[in-house]
């Protein structure tokens, strides 16, 4: 299976008729792991195909099971969506928290890398081990106290106590430094002899060199704000105010029966998120795969 | 944190920036402006993530810890009551089992997602046309949200129109109840668990695949090792810094797993799924019992803490960093 072997790109050239049965079984078990790997891609798709058949099939419910291909395809479960829900508001909503969140992030996780990649301080790795240290806290440790300290602030219910608790993250302050040690420092002492201050260095030299980290980074804070559910079901009460994960949550238990209805808001929920993944697939497996070899 | 800051920047300021020793007075005045400047320059770029991580996480830890000591449900005020909340937590039945229904997530969930992210990253490491796509198609579930996946499999698994069992029945068989039948329940999210994360292992043990020196294999190949021999003597064992990345991971977010469980079932059918975090979730906010839900995710904390621990320190027998 994990032969190292080319797999042949052409025709072989007339005249090599004359195949060794080495190459005949190296050929086979080739063709073999395509036709298994394809087999295994289409698995791990078709419950996308089948949400979207299902969104396609109005009155889909608890008697009825679409069709492979849907019979007769139309857009009006997204339609009552739309109509009986404050679902455009919904959508809404998470563009804008998700569209935040990232902006901040970079600019948290950017500025504090720079101080920990550019500004030696005595204390630096023990503050650096700090940021880390946030990271291993598990989330529901901290929904109780943030939900009361939010509420003291009179923001349980507002779009400021969804978005504060995100501005900042050391997951990005972990990214960013990494990619800012390999930017050589030849430059920031060009820079600096052009009498450049450590303001002007961050945003004319570093920033500028770590473009690739700041796509990832950025993929992945609009990816975590437009998934996330446990700290907007807490904090946001009011129906037109929701986000997509929780309002389709909820949907759930509206339209039990209706399945149509809500695989038509996990569509609508997938394809921004595809759209972006589309566009930034290199920097999302360079994310995944630099966070997993130190 | 603050006061971690405040320390840093009155160091900063204390330290002498490869400076001669000052002649004058004046070059000491315009030496200690320029420390100033420094520690200030620093903080600038310290406090924009310092000021929120110490409000939104640091402070809220410690809050937490104190909450757990008192009986408090969010709105009436805190009743301190010492180490009761962590007393009945350690007797209550209940805890046991949240943590046994967690562990056999996890326990269901690794396996799986490790032997099917190997295997495919072992194919996509061969020289197979259409890589970049395949490895996106197998991706694709990791970047949709836990909630779309937890309603999507909730539907493909319905148990009576749903498309698994509408399969299995053109195969005659009957399929089970899945998210209906307490017995079914947790392998149905452990279903949608490891399809979403599949993806995920896959990319990071690709990436660990990449790294290892292709001679070493073929050296082995050359010594007459089978396929298999080859992939437990020299692939495995280059690959398990990526293995231990993956493992250490996978159980930090399985012992936290909730968005899946609470779409899926709530903690149903019969308390069959209800894990640690759905009860936490359910104390707070269900049953106003702050407190105890505190104490819980403390616990929860240890727990986790403790097995990254040995895991860390249990590293050094079977991880190789060449």
């Amino acid at each position: 299976m994990a032969e190292t072997m080319l797999a042949p790109t052409t025709a072989p050239p007339r005249g090599i008729r004359h195949r060794t049965a080495a190459a005949r079984s190296a050929m086979a078990r080739s063709v073999l792991l395509h036709v298994v790997m394809v087999i295994g891609a289409l698995a791990m798709f078709f419950p996308f195909y089948w949400t979207l058949v299902t969104s396609l099939s109005p009155g889909t419910g608890l008697g009825s099971t679409p069709t492979l291909v849907p019979a007769n395809p139309s857009l009006e479960s997204y339609q009552r969506l739309f109509a009986d829900l404050p679902f455009a508001r919904v959508v809404g909503n998470s563009l804008l928290l998700a569209t935040i969140t990232t902006l901040a992030q970079l600019f948290t996780s950017a500025t504090a890398a720079y101080a920990f990649s550019r500004l030696p301080f005595r204390g630096r790795t023990v503050v650096f081990g700090v940021y880390l240290a946030t990271m291993m806290i598990p989330l529901q440790v901290l929904v109780v106290p943030l939900f009361a300290e939010l509420r003291a602030w009179g923001l349980v219910d507002t779009y400021l106590g969804a978005l504060l608790p995100t501005l900042a993250a050391a997951f990005g302050v972990f990214l960013l430094r990494q990619a800012m040690n390999q930017v050589p420092f030849e430059l920031d002492e060009a820079a600096a002899l052009d009498g450049a201050g450590h303001f002007r260095i961050f945003w004319t030299v570093i920033l500028p060199n770590i473009r690739p980290a700041l796509a990832t980074l950025s993929v992945f804070a609009f990816m975590g704000s437009w998934n996330s559910f446990l700290w907007p079901l807490v904090v946001l009460r009011s129906p037109e105010l929701q986000t997509l994960p929780v309002a389709l949550a909820g949907l759930q238990g509206q339209y039990t029966t209706e399945w149509d209805i809500v695989m038509a808001g996990s569509v609508v929920s997938i394809l921004p998120m595809l759209a972006i993944y589309l566009f930034a697939q290199k920097y999302v497996i360079q994310g995944v795969a630099n966070t997993g070899l130190k | 944190m603050t006061a971690l800051i405040g320390d840093a920047a009155a160091e900063v300021a204390g330290r002498g920036l490869e400076e001669t020793p000052a002649a004058t007075p004046r070059r000491t005045r315009g030496r200690r402006a320029r420390r100033l400047r420094y520690a200030l320059t620093v903080l600038a770029f310290l406090l924009p993530s310092a000021v929120p991580l110490a409000l939104f996480v640091l402070g809220p830890m410690v809050a937490a810890a104190w909450i757990s000591l008192t009986e408090w449900n969010l709105l009436a005020p805190a009743k301190w009551v010492g180490l009761e909340n962590y007393a009945n937590l350690l007797t209550d039945p209940e805890t046991a089992d949240v943590f046994l229904h967690t562990l056999y997530y996890i326990v269901g969930y690794l396996p799986l997602v490790y032997v099917g992210g190997l295997a495919i990253a072992l194919a996509l490491n061969t020289a197979l046309k259409g890589r970049t796509l395949l490895r996106g198609v197998y991706f694709l579930p990791v970047i949709t949200s836990w909630i779309v996946v937890a309603l999507v499999w909730r539907w493909l698994l319905n148990p009576s129109n749903g498309v698994v069992n509408t399969v299995l029945a053109f195969f005659g068989i009957e399929g089970p109840g899945w998210w209906t039948d307490p017995a079914w329940a947790m392998p149905s999210i452990i279903l949608a668990s490891a399809w979403k994360d599949l993806g995920f292992v896959m990319v990071v043990l690709l990436a660990g695949l990449q790294a290892i020196d292709p001679e070493l294999i073929d050296a082995a190949r050359v010594d007459g090792a089978g396929w298999w021999r080859r992939l437990f003597s020299v692939t495995l064992p280059l690959l398990s810094p990526a293995t231990f990345f993956v493992v250490v991971i996978s159980l930090i977010n399985g012992f936290q797993v909730f968005d899946q469980v609470y779409a899926m079932t709530g903690g149903g059918p019969g308390g069959a799924t209800q894990v640690v975090v759905q009860q936490i979730y359910d104390l707070t906010f269900r049953y106003g019992r702050a407190g105890e839900a505190s104490a819980l995710s403390w616990l929860l904390f240890i727990v986790i803490l403790a097995v990254t621990v040995v895991q860390i320190r249990g590293q050094r027998k079977w991880v190789n960093y060449g």
